[in-house]
Formats: C-alpha cells, structure tokens, sequence
C-alpha cells in the first residue's frame, strides 16, 4: 500500500465497543493519524463505554462517568465518530462499507462489532419483559421493566448470569437463577466449586436451579410469565434476563465471504488479518487459533498488534503479533470472590496433579492444577477467598518454580504461613496489569524515570486502568520499589506530626499525653489543622474519656461534636436522642413530639431506629435538650465518630421465631458501648434468630441469637461500599460475647488509620481475619486483658455530654449565635412541605 | 446590632465583646456595622501567637449559611487558617484567601484588644 503522503489512507473500524476504542487509542498515540484518514461506526447511540463494568450503571454510575473518551477527543485528533449508524453490508469487491446512511470506500477495514448476547431457540423468548444483559440500553430496559415486576428470572448461571441476577436483586426484584448445566459457572469452577457457590448464593436469598433446561414460556397465572422446564416443572416470574453465553457479531464477514471458524468468528492471524489482507478482526468477534476470547485484556493485546500490523503498512514499525493471551480471571459475583487461572479443570494438561483444599465452615474452596513434575502451576481455582489469587498468578504466569510442598500455597494461613510472593520475588518480566499489558519492568522503569507515586506510575503506564483487578498487586510493588530506592512513603497524618494515626495513638497511651497542646508541643508543630486535631481529639476520648466539652478539647472538635448535634446545610442543627435498642415507651414518644411542635422541628424515623428532630438553631439547642434530659433522654452521639445506633429485631418476647432476646441484648450493648469514641462510627445489630431482622451482618458488629447463645460478627458494612460481616465467634454466652466485643473494638481504636470503618480497617489487615481471630480469641498477642481493662475504663467515665453541658454555664456560652446579639440568624428562611418546616 | 448606626462611609473603631467571649483557638460569631451595612464576623482567638485576633466574614460562599466561625482552626505551612465546617474549603485567617479556589475571597477587618476589650474596625 504505496500512497502519497498528501493522501491519507481510509481507514474503517467498524465497531465502537472497548475494543474498538482502544484500537483508536493506540492508533492515535502511534502518530497513525498522520497515514490513515479514519471513520469509526457505532451501531449504539453511546459513544464506546466500559462494558467490564456496566453493572455499575445500576449502583449509581451514569452513562457519562462509564464513557471511555469523549466526542471531543475524536474530533481533536481528526477521526470521524458515527454513532447509531450501523455497517449493514461489506461490498469487498468495491471497497465499501455499507449503511442505511449511504456507502463509504475504504483501503483497509476492521471489524470490531463484539458479540450478542445467546439467547436459547425457546419458543416464547421474545415475550414482553424477556431481556438480555449487554448495552446500556439494555439495561435501560430491563430498569424499565423492574417497575411493574416483583420476581425475575437469569437464564444462565455463568459468570454473567450471576452479574445479571445480582442487579436483579438490586432492582428488588425476588430472583432465581435458572442454569442448564448441573452446576453453576460450569466454565470456572468443578462441582465442588459449583456446590459452594450455590450454597453461598442461595443464602443471599438467590434462588438456584441447576440442571434445567427452559422448554418453553407461556402466559403465567401468579405472574407475567411461567416458564416451562423439560420435567413439566414449572417457575413463574415477571421478568426474564437471557444469559446464556454470547457468540460473536460475524454476519457481516460471513455475508461478504471471509473465512469463518466452524462455530462462527472472524479467523484471523497473529496480526489480526482476516482471510482478506485489507480486513482485520479484533475483539470479541475475531477467532484465534481456534479460540474467541470473552475478556477484554485479550482485546486490548489485539488492538494493540492490529494497530501495530496497520502501521507496519507503512514500514515504519515492526508488527508486533498477538500471541494469545490468558484467560485468568478474578471476580466477585454477589459478594462471593471467585477466581480460575489458566487451566482451572486441569482437563487440558496431560498428567497435571491436583490439590483441594474444601472448609465447608468458611465456605472456601481451593484447588491446584500442578505440572506432572510438581514444579509448575498450571491452573487453580478459588471459591470463597481471592486472597490467594495473586500469588498464585505470578506463580503461573511467570512461570515460577513451585515451593517444595504446594499445598501450602492453598492452606489457610496460620499455622505455617503460605509463602506469599512478594514483590521481590517477582522477575522482571512479570505481568502486572494484564489489561494493558504492563510487566514490573515497565513499572521500574517508570518509577526510574521520575514517577513518584502511584498515580503518576499509573499515569505513566496506564496499569491498573482497565478492569482494576491488578490495583492490590500495582500498589504494593509500587510501594516496595520506592521504599527500596529510598523515596520515603510518607504514611504521616499531616503535615503537622510526622507520625500515623497509630503511632500517635501509641504515643498518646504510653506517655499518657492528656492534650492536643501537649502532643503538638512534645510531638510535632505549628497549629495542627482540621485533619489532625479530630484525629487526635478521638484518640485522647478513646483512652481517657474526657468530656469533649472540656476547654482543652472544645478546639479539636468537627462542628458536630463541638454543637453536640449534625450541623445542616442551612447551618442549623439536628437533635437524635439515643433510644437504645430502638425500644422507645410512649411516654417518651410524646416528649419527642412535643418538643418538635415547642421547637417547630422537623421530624424523621431515621434508618438508625431512632428520631432525628431538624432544624434546631444554635441558641435553642440548650432548651431543647434541658427538656429532652428531663425525660430521661440522653444524647445520642449521631454526630460523633462512635458508637450510633444497636438495632434490633423484637425477638423472642414477642417473635413466635426469636430464640433469645435480642432487644434486652441490644440495649445492654447500647448502654455497655455508648459514648465509644473511634477511628470512624461504630454500628451494632441484634436480631433474635437466623431469620436476621435487624441485619446484623451488615454492621461493625453484629449479633444473631443461636439456640445455645449468641453468633458474633465482625466488621460488616452498608453505606457507600457494602460489605457482609464475617462469623467471628459461636455460640458464646453473654460474657463471652462483651469480652470479645470488648477486645475486638479497642484493638480497632488502637491499630486503624483515622476515618477508617471496621470493614476497610479489616480488609488492610494483615493475615486476615484468621489473624484478628488469633488475636482475640486466642488472644496471641496477650493484650486480651490489657484492651477489656480499657474498654472497661471507658465504659466507668461514661456521661452524658448533654447533661455536663447543660449544668455549666462556660460550656452554654459556646451556644449563642453571635456573641454580641440574641437573635437568631436571620438568614435562616424555611417553607413548608407535606405539614413540616425545611430549609427554603 | 449593638449600635443602630446607619451606613456610613468611614471606617470606625467598635466595640463587639470582651475576651471571656472568645472561645481560645477556636471562633465566636458577632454582627458589626460595617461601611457597607451590617455583616457577621468570625472571630478567631489564638491566645500567644504573633497575631491573636482575627476577624474575617461568618457567611460561607459555599454553602450560603453563616457557619465560619464554627470551623476548626489550624494553620497550612504555618499561615494561619480556618476549615469551613460544612464542604471544608480553607481561608487564610490574615487575607480572606481561599486555599481552594483562587477567585474566592473573605473579607477581613482589623481588630484588637483594648484591655479585655475586643475592638473591631469596620
Ligand atoms: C439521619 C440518617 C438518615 C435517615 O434519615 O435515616 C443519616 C444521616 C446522615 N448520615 Fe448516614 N444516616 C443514617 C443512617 C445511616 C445508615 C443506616 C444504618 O445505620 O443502619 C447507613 C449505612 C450503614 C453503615 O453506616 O454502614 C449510613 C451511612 C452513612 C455514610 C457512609 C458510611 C460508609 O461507611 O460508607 C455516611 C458518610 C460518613 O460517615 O462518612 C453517612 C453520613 C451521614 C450524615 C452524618 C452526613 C452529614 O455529614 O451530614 C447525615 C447527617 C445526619 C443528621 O444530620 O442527623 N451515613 N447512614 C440516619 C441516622 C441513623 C441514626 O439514627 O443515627
Ligand atoms: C455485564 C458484562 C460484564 C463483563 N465483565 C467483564 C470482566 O469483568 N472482565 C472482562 O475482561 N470482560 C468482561 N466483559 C466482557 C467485555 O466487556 C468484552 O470482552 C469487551 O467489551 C469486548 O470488546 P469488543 O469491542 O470486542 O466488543 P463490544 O464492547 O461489544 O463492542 C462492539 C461494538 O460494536 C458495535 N457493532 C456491532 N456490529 C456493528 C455494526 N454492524 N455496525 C456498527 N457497530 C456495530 C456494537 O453495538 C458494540 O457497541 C463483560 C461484559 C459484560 C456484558
Ligand atoms: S430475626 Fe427472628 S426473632 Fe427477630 S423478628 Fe426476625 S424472625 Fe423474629
Ligand atoms: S489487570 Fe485489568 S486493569 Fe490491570
């Protein structure tokens, strides 16, 4: 292809998915631009987006912040973007595309059209509210059609399957997963992985029904639809999500007569050449020795060697060439962490041995597909615990001899650790970011040419910017190779103390330092600042329970604890009173009414299972308390980082279910933990049985009542990033229970980082929770009774921050709107809305 | 408002509050008269440092509420200033500046101790 300078080449991609995109990325950054005049068709409206995380679209993320590139960027570097016009035809003979719009020459085309999502030949499949999983109007639709549904139905238990049925769930919708073969994700997992799968996800409510292939869909009775199995079962449901594989968008090669695999695909080489030297193929749609590849990092590795042979054209590069490309994934399907490294069966390596490794308590399977040698990995699979996938990556990835017994590699930690690899052990070759294809070399080299953190490493080397599942591995080499070249990672609070949250914590305990003035002064310099002075106002109330209203410590405090109340937007206040165990006699209802009429209060149930009153200006804040105190009420620190709220379900006085009593459990916590100051706010639940009303796994610590006592657990979370907790303990009785409890808190207070929720805290410790069961359980580090005595002290100075600030006139004068006038802030305007004030 | 003074067009020396009405290293809010009518001032009390007085605008460009008196003092390399309580922009207590945003600036006033007597310019 000899063609003037002056005259540019065309060029048509013919696709705008991930793939697609990329191609354009590397094209650009290549300098192509300057040989090929290019036109990209999108047969979607949206420009390409991040499909790898299209679930997101219904957690929160829209189209915009899910978008790859912008118009902007296209028409910058001169490529023409056609979005919702699709390529019908290829007219190979004349060098034309094909569209309703018109006909467009080309000299060299790609395809990069992805795939469909399968759905099974079933006579009924194309019924209102039968839905696939692939675009964002896809699930636009399946959104639109979750309005008028209770119950829904994933056609398909692979991985995609479960992604689908977890946004299902998270429309509200009562969901099952219907899979033909007897065992869910049969591609990643053996039965014993699939066993445990199922056994996790029916215990999230997901109904799973294997082994059923789906004969036909007819009108339902109860529902919108019944689905009709081969054993005349039936399921009704109102929404159904087809997820039964995908098989690649090739109608267009297959029309124009390039050569196709025998189940479809683009053949193509190790250049990405089609059949028709002037056609290339990449992404889902193209086949490669045999296989498509189902995952974007292989995409990425074809756009790469595509635009690599597209420049070759011109002599100006070597091709580099696709090489295959690693099928290793690492997933987390409702909640449960999955993984499967090459060959995960170990059905394509002839003499491979096995490990298993299967805790039916924990619910963790693990299994090694080892070389007949025993010296090499060749696959593993994991349910239950991701942890290991990284080693156990490198270990096959790079082909790295095996520890003489590699069974250690997936036993539990404790007793013998398993000999993590870290990143020293790395060669330099090790992939990092298989995404972008980024080895530790390029991670070094970019650290050596000047990159000082890890967001300039990722700048640098686009690792870790794809679908994110290297991001542990990246920040852990990056830190170890700064630390080794002597760049110092500065873990310090800030700029005011060279020191971590826990060092100062440390400090604070050993030297008995009793004020912020006195730490500043022995300890570091200037001021302090709004990051510090919280920072350490928690940790002196951790450790010596002084009132926060003292006039040593009023100056440190987040406007919340400074007002006692959560300052709103307008700058007034609200008022939530502890109602412990959310238990509440109607005497006191009718207090928290009146006081909201006296005060013109704005009131709420809060989602803590108590009254939020809003709307209190400064200077009355005193009066509202005076009379909340007199009726018994105590504050209900909703404005501090400690202990809120202990929810709890009715349980056994009144449950016919209930078998012990949670709500006397949940106000003994409440009362025993109130006024508990914290790296971050501390949550508690009881509910009296399994059935879990209260929700007690998805707090710091949550209870459940067992016929033989109480089960304990650990470091839940809702919020931005839910987390289940973890079973901690079993069946302990109540002294059990405080005692552990007891340990378990103050050894968060004392080891993490500030504004650090149990759950994240939990997550960087390392050894896990088999450490942090060691450590209070089995009390390995014989601080057990050193942390209860703590708990205990704090527990002894308890008092109402209310009540001291109500009885001390110095204390009152803090509570005036200005200093020199008494009359409220005149700014503060609100209006009515459905019989109550809010601010206008 | 102390004084029912209408708007005038120099500046002059009043009096807004005693010490014992300062709260050490933290803010008190008041109402002055100022040239351009009557506005709320912070006023930060940082007992033995350089400067121990400052008086900047209450009202927070933010937020639209009038809350900075009631953030957490502080200093960044060693300039002294105060967290807005409620997004957390930072403004220099000497200037106004916002750390934040360039085009964002509090006014100041100058003040000082007459006695216990605190003394605002304005
Ligand atoms: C009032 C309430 C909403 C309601 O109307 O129901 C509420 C209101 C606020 N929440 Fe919440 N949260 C309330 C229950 C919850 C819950 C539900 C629960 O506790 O069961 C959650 C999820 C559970 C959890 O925390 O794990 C929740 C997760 C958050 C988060 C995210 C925390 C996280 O770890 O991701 C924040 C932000 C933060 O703390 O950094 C937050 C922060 C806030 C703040 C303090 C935001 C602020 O700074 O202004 C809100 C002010 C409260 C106020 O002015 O009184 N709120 N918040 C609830 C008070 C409960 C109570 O009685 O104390
Ligand atoms: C819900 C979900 C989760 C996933 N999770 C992961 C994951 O965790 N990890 C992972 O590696 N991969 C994951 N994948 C797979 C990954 O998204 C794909 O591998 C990747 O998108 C393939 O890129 P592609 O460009 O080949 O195809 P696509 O992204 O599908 O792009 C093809 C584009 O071409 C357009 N097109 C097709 N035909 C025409 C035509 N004739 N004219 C014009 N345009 C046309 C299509 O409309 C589409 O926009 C997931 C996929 C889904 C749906
Ligand atoms: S958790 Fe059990 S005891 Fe509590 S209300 Fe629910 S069913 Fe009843
Ligand atoms: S492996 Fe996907 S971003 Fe690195």
């Amino acid at each position: 292809m000899n063609t003037a300078h002056s005259e540019k080449v065309q060029l048509i991609i013919i696709g705008n998915g991930m793939v697609g995109h990329h191609l354009v990325e590397q094209l650009v950054e290549r300098g192509a631009t300057e040989r090929y005049a290019i036109t990209v068709f999108g047969e979607e409206r949206h420009l390409a987006y991040d499909r790898v995380h299209l679930s997101e679209y219904f957690s929160g993320r829209d189209a915009a912040s899910l978008a790859l590139s912008t118009a902007d960027y296209y028409a910058e570097h001169g490529v023409t973007l056609r979005l919702a016009e699709e390529v019908t035809a290829i007219d190979r003979d004349a060098g034309e595309v094909v569209t309703p719009q018109g006909r467009y020459p080309y000299d060299r085309l790609v395809l990069a059209t992805g795939s469909y999502p399968f759905v099974p030949p079933i006579p009924g499949n194309d019924r209102d509210g039968c839905l696939v999983y692939r675009t964002l109007d896809d699930l636009d639709a399946i959104r639109a059609a979750a309005e008028s549904a209770t119950t829904g139905v994933v056609v398909g238990g692979g991985l995609l399957g479960l992604e689908a049925a977890n946004a299902l769930r998270g429309l509200n919708l009562d969901t099952a997963v219907v899979e033909f073969a007897p065992r869910l994700m049969p591609m990643q997992v053996d039965h014993e992985g699939g066993e445990l799968l199922r056994e996790k996800i029916e215990a999230l409510g997901v109904q799973v029904l294997t082994g059923r292939a789906t004969q036909e869909i007819v009108d339902g009775q109860a529902s919108r639809h019944r689905m009709v199995f081969q054993d005349d079962k039936v399921l009704e449901t109102d929404l159904i999500v087809f997820s039964a594989g995908i098989r690649p968008r090739d109608e267009l090669a297959r029309d124009s007569g390039l050569e196709m695999g025998e189940r479809g695909g683009v053949v193509i080489d190790d250049r990405c050449l089609t059949s028709d030297p002037a056609i290339l193929a990449v992404g889902e749609v193209a086949l490669w020795n045999n296989s498509i590849f189902g995952l974007v990092a292989p995409g990425y590795q074809m756009a790469k060697a595509a635009a690599a042979t597209l420049l070759a054209a011109f002599g100006e590069t070597e091709g580099e060439a696709f090489k295959g490309a690693d099928m290793s994934t690492k997933l987390k399907l409702l909640g449960v962490d999955v993984g499967s490294i090459g060959d995960a069966h170990g059905d394509r390596t002839p003499g491979a041995r096995m490990f298993r490794f299967l805790d039916p308590l924990k619910q963790q399977y693990r299994k090694l597909v080892v070389s007949s040698d025993g010296r090499r990995l060749v696959g593993a699979m994991l349910v239950g615990d991701n942890s290991y996938y990284d080693t156990l990556l490198q270990y096959y990835a790079n082909r790295i001899e095996l520890p003489e017994d590699p069974a250690s590699l997936i036993l539990p930690a404790g007793g013998e650790a398993a000999p993590a690899l870290g990143p020293d052990a790395l060669p330099e070759t090790a992939t990092i970011c298989s995404c972008h294809n980024v080895t530790k070399g390029d991670v070094c080299a970019a650290i050596d040419a000047g990159a000082t953190d890890l967001g300039a490493v990722k700048g640098e080397t686009k690792a870790s910017t794809g679908c994110g599942g290297c991001a542990a591995l990246l920040k852990t080499l990056v830190d170890h190779e700064l630390e080794s070249r002597g760049v110092e990672v500065d873990k310090s609070i800030c700029e005011h103390f060279a020191h971590t949250r826990q060092e100062l914590y440390d400090i604070v305990r050993v030297e008995g330092i009793k004020t912020f003035s006195e730490l500043i002064e022995k300890h570091g310099h200037g001021l302090g600042c709004d990051i510090c002075k919280p920072a350490v106002a928690s940790i002196l109330a951790s450790c010596f329970n002084e009132p926060i209203t003292d006039a040593a410590h009023v100056p440190l405090q987040d406007t919340n604890d400074t007002f006692m109340a959560n300052m709103q937007k307008n700058g007034t206040y609200s008022v939530v009173p502890r109602v412990p165990g959310g238990e509440i006699t109607p005497d006191k209802l009718v207090v928290l009414g009146q006081v909201a009429q006296k005060y013109a209060l704005y009131t709420k149930i809060t989602g803590g299972q108590r009254i939020d009153l809003f709307g209190a200006r400064l200077e009355d804040l005193p009066a509202i308390w005076g009379e909340l105190i007199e009726a018994g009420f105590e504050t209900g620190h909703a404005y501090g980082k400690s202990t809120r709220t202990v929810k709890s379900c009715v349980g056994s006085t009144w449950c016919r279910y209930g078998v012990q009593d949670s709500v006397g459990m949940a106000i003994q916590l409440e009362h025993r933990y109130k006024g508990l100051r914290a790296p971050h706010k501390l949550k508690f639940a009881v509910s009296g049985c399994t059935r879990e009303c209260a929700e007690a796994q998805s707090k710091d610590v949550g209870v459940i009542a067992t016929e033989n006592g109480w089960n304990l657990y650990v470091c839940g979370n809702g919020g931005m990033r839910p987390r289940h907790a973890e079973l901690f303990a079993t069946d302990l009785s109540d002294e059990e229970l405080f005692r552990y409890i007891d340990r378990f808190l103050m050894f968060y207070i004392r080891t993490a980082d500030r504004l650090q929720r149990t759950s994240v805290w939990r997550e960087s410790l390392e050894g896990g929770l088999d450490y942090l069961k060691q450590v209070i359980l089995e009390d390995s580090l014989g601080i057990g009774e050193e942390l209860e005595r703590q708990m205990q002290a704090v527990v002894d100075t308890y008092e109402c921050e209310w009540a001291g600030a109500i009885s001390d006139p110095e204390k009152l004068k803090r509570f005036r709107s200005f200093v020199n006038d008494s009359r409220p802030d005149p700014d503060i305007i609100t209006t009515s809305e459905r019989g109550q004030l809010r601010p206008a | 408002m102390t004084t029912a003074a209408a708007k005038t067009m120099t500046r002059t020396w009043q009096l807004l509050c005693t010490r014992a009405d300062l709260v050490p290293f933290s803010g008190v809010a008041a109402w002055v008269d100022t040239t351009d009518g009557p506005a709320q001032v912070a006023l930060f009390y940082l007992p033995g440092h350089a400067q121990e007085l400052y008086a900047i605008d209450h009202h927070d460009p933010f937020s639209g509420a009038n809350v900075i008196a009631r953030g957490i003092v502080g200093d960044i390399k060693g300039e002294p200033v105060v967290a807005s309580p409620i997004y957390k922009q930072h403004f220099h207590l000497t200037d106004g500046q916002c750390l934040e945003d360039d085009s964002v600036t509090l006014r100041t006033w100058p003040v000082s101790f007459k006695g216990d007597e605190v003394w605002i310019e304005a």
